[in-house]
């Protein structure tokens, strides 16, 4: 079957990341692929290349790009959510007139367009919800 | 037939009433995360009065120590199964 991950919940910010991180990993073991994991709201900081934890934690955002590039996954950070929160990538830097730019490799800001398309070309959408 | 996913502890009761009133008989309730809270003895006698079917992730009882006696429980690739079998799936949180 086909899946598409939505994913509202920062990294560390409660165990959404980690569940659907798991989640992503059981389907592709059992022989699923995944069209797209989407990143919305705080999910965004995900793609945030600044992340910078302890040693002895779980670096979610690297465990993400391990995962796509080893199963070439499409991973999409929802544009508007990401500007507001400060994830910008160089494009969206010279925008918005900032001397920085932060979204990590493997990572493509796009927008709610990208989460339609994935829905109707996947057999089956899951989302991993996060505090309101 | 829908997969509902609870993920809030008893302490957020609110999205547990709306996630019941959606609940039908062929439904299926998967507890992950905080949700599987909800298993504990205290909580338990609210489980017992759904008719669908209650199911907890086990690692997730495992990281709180829960105890999932005479609970329906799925690891992750179960948790892939459930979604595979239910053509809906909706996330409470």
């Amino acid at each position: 079957m086909i899946y598409t991950l939505i994913i509202h919940n920062a990294p560390y910010q409660s165990a959404t990341a980690g569940t659907a991180l798991r989640f992503a990993k059981a389907t592709l073991a059992a022989g699923h692929s995944i069209h797209r994991v989407f990143f919305y709201r705080d999910g965004v900081y995900t793609a945030n290349t600044l992340t910078a934890p302890p040693r002895d934690e779980q670096n979610i955002p690297a465990l993400w790009q391990q995962l796509a590039q080893e199963h070439q996954l499409d991973m999409v950070v929802c544009i508007a959510a990401a500007v507001r929160r400060g994830v910008l990538d160089e494009h969206e830097a010279k925008r918005y007139e900032k001397t920085a730019h932060n979204l990590a490799e493997g990572f493509e800001l796009s927008g709610l367009g990208q989460l339609v398309e994935a829905s109707i070309v996947s057999d089956r959408v899951v989302t991993f919800g996060g505090p309101q | 037939m829908t997969l509902h996913i609870l993920n809030t502890s008893p302490s957020d009761r609110t999205t547990f009433l709306s996630c019941r009133q959606a609940l039908s008989d062929e439904d299926t309730l998967l507890l992950i995360e905080d949700g599987t809270y909800w298993a504990l003895p205290l909580h338990r006698r609210e489980l017992s009065h759904l008719s669908a079917r209650v199911v907890v992730l086990a690692p997730d009882c495992q990281a709180r120590g829960i105890g999932t006696d005479s609970l329906n429980e799925v690891d992750d690739a179960g948790f892939v199964a459930l979604t595979v079998q239910h053509t809906r799936i909706v996330s409470w949180f």
